[in-house]
């Protein structure tokens, strides 16, 4: 099996991609008109780090904002206007892409197959971004400023916006159709590209999570879409959706983004829970505890989600009936969500840790995104939900499951998987110091905005009364410490893409299985051109019926 | 750059200790029944999530330590259990339904509005609430207060830590009396606010072409203050909300004071209120003499009142009703949509324009028809035409804003 491969590993210099020695013209129309996974992989993981930098820009602006009582720097409608972009750049521009880089480059190689099914509808579904989000941030510059309404868009408010609406809501369509078309692609190839021998249940769990994350794109997206269109109806077609006025209903825009926005809370972190289980069972050297437990409760997390939307609205004044039903099924989805974590704990058990950049990354989302998760079982209590709503608890609870939790997991995964890429080990040793920075001031960051909440402080304001003065000095600082701790990360992956370092095995981890780890590092840029024999050793499922 | 400084006092309170500084770590239990029994399911399940964090961390932290390979030991190649894995699926349930149930029942008693003795319509603007009392025909706007409002401007000088209850003081607070069940009826003028006071109980949202109910049932008398917590643009760190929990009596006096009708029978057209007495000094400073100015004068017309008193009344009405937009100097804020007063075609063009747009309103500017009475729209008009260099010299009486009512 392997030879076909390192023949064509041989051959890169002569049938492999343009380089830049080949003329910068035909480097950069390389990039351009790629069909190829691991170019459009790479793409989305830079256009991602690119939006999380952006995105963390803008927080940071919040952040000085927040350093004390008083208006510090900026004007309120700006401040608006950086909380909504902050949160549109980093969900959709962030996370997001960062999780399709990952399936770009890791589910074709995982399940053998050559690359995506639909590779042209790939590189198109790639190239649209950048456009949308030049679009959606020269609101900035437009009449009236960017949106400033909240990434949550609530009519009537939204409305009031100047220029930025239409380009919102036109960025919005664009990301949407982006996300659709990769969810699509990530099916069809999981469904209909697996090498003879991956049955589903013999998948790596970040093939599985990944083809529950495109389902549920598929369904959620059109509804986003769907709601913001109707916006642009109401603003300049004289429909009235979302106006009492005309007979329309506010609240009625508030559930359908809601059953777009909780699927969508899903689709940033069921990847990562596919990144964490492929990780955690490396460095403990042991199978991952419970691989059919994991599917069914990934599956059973993705139906939830489309059931309990309106725990974001309990203020709304919906009848009882109705918050009883959300509060219960709610606090459900903690029963799943508490199997995935006992069921990694159960895999670190009597394992033979190591603790490399990587793992160090998972146990640090296992311990963190747990806490977002114990204040998210708070938040599902409604009567107790009338107090933390809308208040800096949310704030802190939301991000809790999306830095540590989603970011943590892309870093890990890109930690883990870079010597693969690049055929060069990253630098151990400013790795380990990039996770204990990260890890020390994340918390700084975001723990004391659980206290801010509990003690008032609503969220989405530019300026506080003076007793909110010091939690606020301290997460600012810890906003600062976090940001300029990534850029040591920059720095370690940029080494790895000029090839400075040490040159990485094929195996790269010890205890790594999986056919990814069957290929040279660098992985070739064609792989499994014939579907691979996958050797039973290398199936990281170990369902009972084949231990 | 104020941010330095704050930074440094931060810093030297955390090297103190908490005695230094405020530190609200937790939620407050506040003064109603609901709030204290909301606050016992918070801290219930938070206890049994340090419980199960304890539990869950605790295994983790043990195998990492024990179970790593520079200690020498091998993996275990284990990797499934049904009977644990039914296990950790039935036990967090349980545990759920332990907490599902008293949540249940604590929000079944949040939602009932039945039985109320007050009933208080609540209306949010940007960015302002107006109260309306059902009952007693009591009707008051209450926004931020000027001192917090001029500290807060950008730029202001003035250091926040300086001025008592920065952002959460207002000129008119709602005044309610003890240990009666006071319904809220919510809805909003524009766009969607939330009302909320941590130490009344929850939140709820306030939206336009909707009403919805809460109740609160306060049992201590006091001050307790809140704010919008629904995002409403501009302003929306900036329109507090303070309650003042008095005695009956105290309440009786209060209403009659602001013409209110203590048997229930509406009154139409009753002037906007003050605070009550006592509040008067750190609130609205002279307002209660214009109420009282405006009682006196009345609505009925009388003589033509002197230019220097409409002036005088209406620099006070102009500073705390107009001035948040169209700032104390008559400037406005044009990059924000609040035009200027100074020079403005409306202040200094035609009246019946100018009258048309405080009764109205128009756009982000509120109408005032309902809450505020002849007199005092006479007299802040009259001001708006001539302060600021404006210099019309027309002195508007009451009876013109009648007219055109």
């Amino acid at each position: 099996m392997s030879h076909a491969h390192e023949a064509g590993h041989d051959d890169h210099h002569h049938h492999g991609p343009v380089t830049l020695k080949d003329g910068f013209f035909p480097w950069i129309m390389r990039w351009v008109s790629t069909t190829n996974h691991k170019d459009l992989g790479t793409l989305y993981l830079i256009f991602s780090l690119t939006m999380l930098f952006i995105g963390g820009v803008m927080s940071l602006i919040i952040r000085a904002e927040l350093t004390g009582p008083g208006i510090q720097f900026v004007d309120p409608d700006f401040y608006n206007q950086m909380i909504t972009l902050h949160a549109l750049v980093m969900i959709f521009g962030g996370v997001m892409p960062g999780f399709v880089g990952l399936a770009n480059w890791m589910v074709p190689m995982m399940i053998g197959a050559s690359d995506l099914a639909l590779p042209r509808v790939n590189n198109w579904g790639f190239w649209i971004l950048p456009f949308a989000f030049a679009m959606l941030l020269s609101t900035l510059f437009v009449n009236g400023g960017g949106p400033a309404a909240g990434w949550t868009m609530y009519p009537p408010l939204v409305l009031q916006s100047g220029d930025s609406l239409p380009l919102m809501i036109f960025a919005i369509h664009m990301m949407g159709i982006s996300s659709i078309t990769g969810a699509i692609n990530v099916v069809v190839t999981i469904l209909n590209m697996r090498a003879p021998g991956m049955t589903l249940l013999k998948m790596p769990l970040f093939v599985w999570t990944w083809l529950i994350t495109a389902y549920l794109l598929i369904a959620a997206m059109p509804v986003l879409a769907g709601a913001v269109t109707m916006l642009l109806t109401d603003r300049y077609f004289g429909t009235t959706f979302f106006s009492a006025t005309g007979g329309g209903d506010p609240v009625m825009f508030q559930h359908i983004f809601w059953f777009f926005g909780h699927p969508e809370v899903y689709i940033m972190i069921l990847p990562a829970f596919g990144i964490v289980s492929t990780i955690i069972p490396t460095f403990a050297r042991k199978p991952l505890f419970g691989y059919d437990s994991m599917v069914y409760a990934t599956a059973s997390i993705a139906f939830l989600s489309f059931i309990v939307w309106a725990h974001h609205m309990f203020t709304v004044g919906m009848p009882v009936a109705g918050e009883l039903f959300f509060m219960f099924a709610t606090m459900l989805i903690a029963v799943p969500t508490g199997v995935k974590v006992f069921n990694w704990v159960a895999t670190m058990w009597r394992g033979a840790m190591t603790f490399e950049t990587p793992m160090l990354f998972a146990l640090g989302f296992v311990f963190l995104f747990s806490l977002g998760g114990f204040s998210g079982l708070m938040l599902a209590i409604t009567p107790a939900d009338f107090q933390y709503h809308d208040t800096y608890f949310v704030v802190a609870h939301f991000h809790y499951v999306l830095v540590p939790g989603a970011v943590f997991s892309i870093i890990a995964a890109i930690y883990y998987w870079i010597p693969k890429w690049t055929g060069v080990m990253y630098n151990e040793a400013l790795g380990k110091f990039h996770f204990w920075w990260s890890a020390v001031w994340i918390n700084v960051l975001f723990f004391p905005q659980h206290f801010l909440g509990l003690a008032g402080m609503p969220r989405r304001i530019p300026d506080y009364a003076t007793q909110f003065t010091e939690f606020n000095v301290i997460s600012s600082v810890g906003a600062f410490a976090f940001f300029i701790g990534q850029f040591v990360f920059i720095y370690n992956m940029i080494q790895c893409m000029r090839g400075a370092g040490q040159k990485a095995t094929d195996r790269v981890w010890e205890g790594a299985r999986g056919l990814e780890w069957t290929v040279a590092s660098p992985a070739p840029y064609h792989t499994f051109e014939t579907p691979p024999t996958i050797d039973p050793r290398e199936i990281t499922a170990v369902p009972e019926k084949h231990a | 750059m104020k941010g330095l400084s704050y930074l440094a006092a931060a810093l030297s309170a955390v090297i103190a200790g908490p005695a230094a500084a405020e530190w609200g770590l937790n939620m407050p239990k506040g003064v109603t029944a609901m709030t204290r029994e909301i606050y016992g399911l918070h801290m219930l399940i938070f206890w049994i999530c340090v419980a199960i964090g304890v539990v869950v961390f605790g295994a983790m932290i043990y195998s990492l330590i024990a179970h790593r390979k520079s200690r020498g030991v091998e993996a275990a190649q284990f990797h499934e259990s049904t009977s644990v894995e039914i296990a950790w699926t039935i036990v967090p349930f349980v545990i759920l339904i332990g907490m599902a149930i008293p949540a249940a029942g604590t929000l079944i008693r949040v939602e009932d509005t039945s039985n109320s003795d007050l009933t208080v319509r609540v209306t949010g603007y940007q960015w302002m609430w107006q109260y309306e009392y059902v009952d007693s025909g009591v009707n008051i706007y209450s926004r931020l207060a000027q001192d917090s409002n001029a500290a807060r401007q950008l730029d202001s000088g003035i250091d926040p830590n300086t001025v008592e209850n920065y952002l959460l003081e207002v000129d008119n607070r709602m005044v309610v009396p003890v240990d009666q069940k006071v319904r809220i009826l919510l809805t909003a003028d524009d766009v969607i606010h939330a009302w909320w006071v941590p130490e009344l109980g929850g939140k709820k949202d306030a939206i336009p072409g909707f009403i919805n109910e809460m109740w609160f049932k306060a049992e201590e008398t006091g001050v307790y203050r809140g704010q919008c917590s629904e995002l409403c643009g501009r302003g929306h760190g900036f329109m507090p909300i303070v309650v003042e929990v008095v005695s009956q009596d105290e309440f009786d006096a209060w209403v009659a004071e602001n013409g209110g009708d203590a048997a229930g029978t509406q009154t139409a057209g009753a002037g906007e209120s003050a605070s009550a007495q006592e509040t008067a000094s750190d609130a609205g400073g002279e307002s209660t003499q214009v109420a009282q100015a405006d009682t006196a004068g009345s609505d009925a017309g009388g003589g033509d009142i002197p230019m220097d008193t409409l002036m005088s009344e209406g620099e006070e009405i102009y500073n705390s009703q107009c001035a948040a937009c169209h700032q104390a100097d008559g400037s406005g804020m044009p990059a924000a949509g609040f035009p200027a007063m100074k020079g403005s075609e409306i202040a200094t063009g035609s009246l019946d324009t100018h009258i048309d747009r405080v009764l109205n309103g128009k756009g982000a500017m509120p109408a005032y028809k309902d809450g505020m009475s002849d007199r005092k729209i006479a007299a802040v008009i009259t001001f708006e035409r001539n302060a600021f260099g404006n210099d019309t010299g027309d002195a508007i009486q009451p009876s013109q804003i009648k007219a055109k009512r």
